[in-house]
This record gives C-alpha cells, structure tokens and sequence, in this order.
C-alpha cells in the first residue's frame, strides 16, 4: 500500500462506518467483522479498492495486512471495480455435463471478454463459477441475484441481452438493491 | 417401499410456505415449545442420540453424540455455526430447505442451541445463496418480531440470537474448521484437530458445527419421537458394532444426465438405481449410464452395474466409494468420456484447496495438468501410475493432510482409475500413438488460464 501524499476524501462513508460499527454487539472480536466489511464495500463499489483496507482495519483496531490476507485469500474481492452485473457461468460437474463449458465460451464471444474480464462498457462482468448449488437447473448461470436455468446456446444471445438490461437498471438505481 | 410421506419437504409446495403463518399453521414452532416447557438440555442430547441422527452434512457424525462432547462445567459461552456453505458439486438440499422452509431451520437451530446451551448461532452461508439469504433473513426478523428469539425467547428465559454470516465463495469454507476460520475473519485455512470444535471451536469457545439438513430433522424428532424415526432408513449392521446405522428421512439429489433432475425425500437407503430410474425418470435421451457420483463429487464414482448400492451411510463405503457424502447423485450417461469427468473433478479440488497442505495443493495442481495432458491427446501410460501415487498419497487418510478436502480430491481419481483403467489406457494410446509409451519426463502443459475467479 502506498503512502498517500496530498488528502484524499475516505473511501469509507461514515454510513458505512456506523454500519459496521453496528455489528461489534454480534461478534466477540472486531476480526470477525472483516468479511460483513468487505462485503459492504464490494456490495457498494463493486470491487474493494486498496484504500479500503487501512480504513476497514482502523475501524476493526486491525493491521491492515490482517484485512488484506484475509481479503486476497477469497477470490472473490476485486481490486478493479466489476461491472454492474457480476455472472457467474457454473463450470462444475452437473453443468459441464449438460454443456457449461460450451455456454460460457458462447457468452465470451458475445460479449467479448474473457473470463474474469468486464465488458468494454463496464457493464458486465463475466466469471465462471463452481458449483452454484443450482445442479436441477444446470447449466446454470448467476447474474447478481438473478438464475438463469437449465441455459441452452440457443438462448445465450437473449441472456446477455437480460444481462445489459439488468446492469442498466441497477446503474441507474431501478434495481433492487444487490445484497 | 411402503409409501412414504414427507418430512423435511412436507411444507414446501405450500404457497408463502417461507413464512412464519404458513409454518405455524402446519404445527410449526411447537416442538421448541414443548422442548422449553418439559424438557432440559440433556434430555434433549439423549432425545436425539437415541434418534440416532447422523449429521447429514458429508461425515455421518452422529449428532446427539456430538452435542454430547460439550464440556459440562465450562463457564461459556458456547457457540453454534450453522454450517450453510453448501458447495459440494452436486449438492443443493440445504438451498431447497432455506429457500422453501426456512422457519423449520430455524427452529432445528433453536432446539439445537437449547440442547447445547449456545446463546450465540451463526449460521455461515455461501455467498451464492442470494434467494436463501433474504428468505431466511426475512424469517429470523419475524422470530424476533414475535419474540421467539431474543434475550428472553417464547417468554420462557431462552436467550438466543441467531446472526447470518455470508461467505466469499471459497468451497473449504464448508469444512466445519475452515468455516470457523472464516467467521473469525481469517483465512478459511482448517485447523489440526483435536481439538475439536466441541472443545474449543469459534473464538476458542466450546462450538457445535451442524449442517441445514441435520438440525432441519431435530423438530420432527421432538414431535414425533424416537421410535418414529427410527422405523425409516436402514437398521444398524447387528454384526458390526461400530456401525450406528441409517435412521430417518435424507434429501436426495440428483442431477447431471438424468430426466427430471431434482431434490427428492425418502428414507436413507434408497438403492442409486431406484433412484435414477423410478424418481429421476431414467438416464436421459433414453440413454444407458455409465456411471454416477453417490454423494458429491468427492465421494467419487459407482459405475453403472454398481447402481443397487443402497445409498445409506454404509453403501457406498462397500463399493469403494468414500461414503454417502452429501447424498447428491450426479449420473454420467454412456457418452461420457472418463478423462472428461476426471479432468472436471481435479480442476474443482485444485481451485478450491487452500493451499496450506504441501500434498493437497501440489497435488490437486499436479493432477489437474496431467488430466489436461492427457485430454489434449499427450498422455502417457505412466501419467497414469503418477496419477495413482497422487491419489494414494494425499488425503487424512494417508496421514498427509490437515482436512478431507484432499480425501475428496483423492477419491473420484482412485475409483476412475480402479474402475476405468482400460478406457484411460485406450485413449491415451489412441491419441498419443507415438508417445504413450515415453516414460521419460515431458515438459507439462500450460494449463490454459481461464481467467480468475
Ligand atoms: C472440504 C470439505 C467441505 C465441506 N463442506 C461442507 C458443507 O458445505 N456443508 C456442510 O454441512 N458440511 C460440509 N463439510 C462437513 C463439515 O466439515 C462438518 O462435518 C459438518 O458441517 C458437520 O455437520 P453435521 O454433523 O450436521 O453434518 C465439509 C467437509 C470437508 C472436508
Ligand atoms: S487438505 Fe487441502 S484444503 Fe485441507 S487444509 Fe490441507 S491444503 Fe487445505
Ligand atoms: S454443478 Fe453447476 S450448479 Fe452445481
């Protein structure tokens, strides 16, 4: 992490503050704390960017290199922000028997990305997945908290289209809120 | 098999049968309430050891058993993690339970947590669970709403809160002390055991780690009693006395090539078979099998004239298989190449082992570029026997590892090679006719990077 030089505004609202905050009465460490965190700065950012991290672990009483390994241990938190809709395309045993590694090079070619990359337009990031627990609907993708089923190629062109609508409505705040 | 009605689905074809008046009105919330008016924290323990409930989460730990391992004169407190990371490939009956009925959870978790004097439950849930998360949010909220948690619970001194922790999508976050790692804010790195979690768990407290499923069972067994329960499943082996036996209703998954893929109840011991044919509507497109997963990829493989193995606690141990494992069947049809499925299966453990077993991570790293070796048509025979070395050499049971994720990366490698040598064997001679025989070291293939995750 690098020192910053001139004041920068925190990347921490002290709304976020005060919710993480409201959680101490429900763990007997503040380390506990470190995912809820991270996670409400990813639900709100879309990534966890590193300036985070000092400011998380000030309010935790945490060295930063805590909330960084334990970051970077899950694959999960980003540094680079993802677009408004994060897919995830199940690559497992269920899926791949029925055709997920063919879905999800046909929803990298329509969207031009490969996996783990975002879409010029920043709207949608495509990842695979491990097994979604959605196997009675393989091949099954996850987008926010939107499944889609049992996905044949035929309708993969229709679902990156559902896609864009959906990361519309979520930069533009029609959405429900992503968790 | 004499009809059989449900017990742990009974409510979830019911319209808004996730909220508390659906649940209530179907007899719900009475088992705790008559657990917190007649009976103590022990009587509850004998209860369920007596049920012979065994934890339905991968390892078969009886549950009484379990809860009866907390230390007596320990001033607390105690904890209770919910263990609803279901990531096993294969696996989706706790997301069925959550989604559909969670107050029956949540009402397995309170008589659980009276049971073991747990004041605190975090039930840890995988992060992927976006629909389970807010239904069983919604109905934590209602119980508080009606006081049936809280520091003064069904106005009878209970005390219980009970807190969602979301997960990161890390699969090791399911074994019960990676899961414990995780919610202290670590690395979901496992711990050596003992001790165990009984003795010192979350926070260094006494901890009780149960899956959905199990504590999902724990009402019906108040209400219902011991004898119930115990007439469905399979009777303990009278001639083997460690064997507790296979008692009560299990979620049965099936998925993969097969007609109508879902969740299905009945008693433990249904035969792999009866369950592909009679309740997933056969192998699909009319096709043959060739083999099936009996309980989450890890448990490995029953090939296809394996299929009347009884999928009870002891079945498919006797077919070579780790064990009944998560109960999720995933059928492969007659086209299934076996590179295929074994490439899928080393991928999965080598992304998900947490790297912290020297054998578990070089080997599931290792077997994952042999299998892709092999598939891209540059196998050798000899890829084979390290293969086999690999398998033999890392898991609990070898003694080289801290969990038994590398036990489950083992495993699937072990009964594909016992089981379909000769195809491994043919199609590496087939695609590599020049070099199958080369037993001299090869450069390894880069592993195509497919981006991370
Ligand atoms: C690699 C690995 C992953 C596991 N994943 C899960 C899981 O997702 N859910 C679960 O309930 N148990 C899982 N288990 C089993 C748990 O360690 C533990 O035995 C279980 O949660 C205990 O609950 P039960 O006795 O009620 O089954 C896993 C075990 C291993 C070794
Ligand atoms: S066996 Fe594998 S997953 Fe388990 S602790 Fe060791 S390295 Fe981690
Ligand atoms: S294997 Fe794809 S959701 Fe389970």
């Amino acid at each position: 992490m690098t020192t910053a030089t001139a004041p920068t505004t925190p990347v921490l609202t002290p709304e976020m503050v005060a919710a993480i905050q409201a959680l101490f009465p429900r763990y007997p460490t503040r380390q506990a704390i470190t995912l809820p965190a991270l996670h409400m700065v990813n639900a709100k950012l879309r990534h966890v960017p590193m300036a985070a991290i000092p400011e998380i672990a000030k309010v935790l009483e945490l060295s930063p290199a805590q909330i960084y390994d334990t970051m970077t241990f899950y694959g999960f938190f980003k540094t680079e922000q993802g677009g408004y809709v994060r897919a995830w395309v199940c690559r497992s045993i269920s899926c791949a028997l029925r055709g997920a590694e063919e879905v999800l090079e046909k929803m990298c070619d329509t969207l031009h990305v490969h996996p783990g990359g975002t879409t010029d337009d920043g709207k949608i990031t495509l990842e695979f997945g491990e097994c979604l627990g959605l196997c009675d609907f393989a091949p099954a993708v996850l987008a926010n908290e939107q499944v889609y089923k049992s996905v044949s190629l035929d309708q993969v062109d229709e679902i990156c289209a559902l896609m864009k609508v959906q990361a519309e409505q979520q930069a533009n705040g029609t959405a429900i809120p992503t968790l | 098999m004499a009809e059989f009605e449900p017990v742990l689905t009974a409510n979830i074809h019911k319209p808004d049968s996730h909220t508390l008046p659906v649940y209530e009105a179907g007899g719900g919330y009475q088992a705790i309430r008559k657990v917190l008016g007649e009976m103590s924290p022990v009587q509850v323990v004998d209860l369920v050891k007596a049920s012979g409930l065994r934890g339905r989460g991968g390892a078969g730990f009886p549950c009484g058993l379990k809860w009866s391992f907390l230390p007596q004169n320990h001033p607390g407190p105690f904890y209770m993690c919910i263990n609803a990371d279901e990531s096993e490939p294969g696996t989706f009956n706790n997301r069925i339970l959550m989604e559909l009925d969670p107050h029956q959870v949540i009402e397995g978790i309170m008589i659980g947590c009276y049971a073991t004097k747990a004041t605190t439950a975090y039930l840890y849930l995988r992060y992927e669970y976006p629909t389970a998360y807010r239904r069983l949010q919604q109905a934590i909220d209602e119980c508080y709403a009606k006081g049936y948690l809280g520091d003064n619970a069904f106005g009878k001194g209970f005390a219980l809160n009970i807190y969602m922790h979301r997960g990161a999508a890390a699969y090791i976050c399911g074994e019960e002390t990676g899961l414990i790692e995780s919610l202290e804010g670590k690395r979901a790195w496992p711990r050596i055991k003992p001790p165990f979690p009984a003795i010192e768990g979350a926070f260094k407290k006494p901890t009780v780690v149960n899956n959905i499923e199990t504590l999902a069972c724990v009402p019906h067994i108040v209400n219902r009693g011991v004898d119930w329960f115990k007439s469905m499943g399979i009777p303990a082996d009278p001639n083997n006395p460690r064997d507790p036996g296979s008692y009560g209703p299990k979620l049965y998954c099936i998925s993969g090539h097969i007609e109508k893929p879902g969740c299905y109840e009945m008693p433990l011991g249904v035969t792999c078979r009866e369950l592909v044919e009679r309740y997933g509507g056969g192998v699909w497109k009319g096709r043959k099998g060739k083999a099936a997963i009996p309980g989450g990829i890890s448990m490995g493989l029953l090939s296809e004239p394996e299929w009347d193995t009884k999928l009870d606690f002891a079945g498919p141990g006797k077919a070579g298989c780790l064990g009944l494992g998560t109960a999720a069947v995933v059928v492969l049809d007659e086209t299934v190449s076996i590179v295929d499925f074994l490439h899928n299966s080393c991928r999965f453990f080598a992304h998900e082992s947490c790297g912290q077993c020297t054998p578990c991570r070089e080997g599931t790293s290792w077997s994952e570029r042999i299998l892709y070796r092999i598939k891209q048509g540059k196998g050798r025979l000899k890829d084979l026997d390290l293969l086999a070395t690999i398998g033999d050499s890392i898991g609990i049971m070898p003694g080289t590892t801290i969990c038994g994720l590398a036990d489950g990366a083992a495993w699937p490698i072990k009964n594909a090679l016992k089981k379909f040598r000769g195809e491994f064997e043919d199609y590496i001679k087939r695609t590599n006719p020049t070099g199958y025989a080369n037993s001299q070291p090869v450069e390894a293939l880069e592993v195509i990077g497919l981006g991370a995750h």
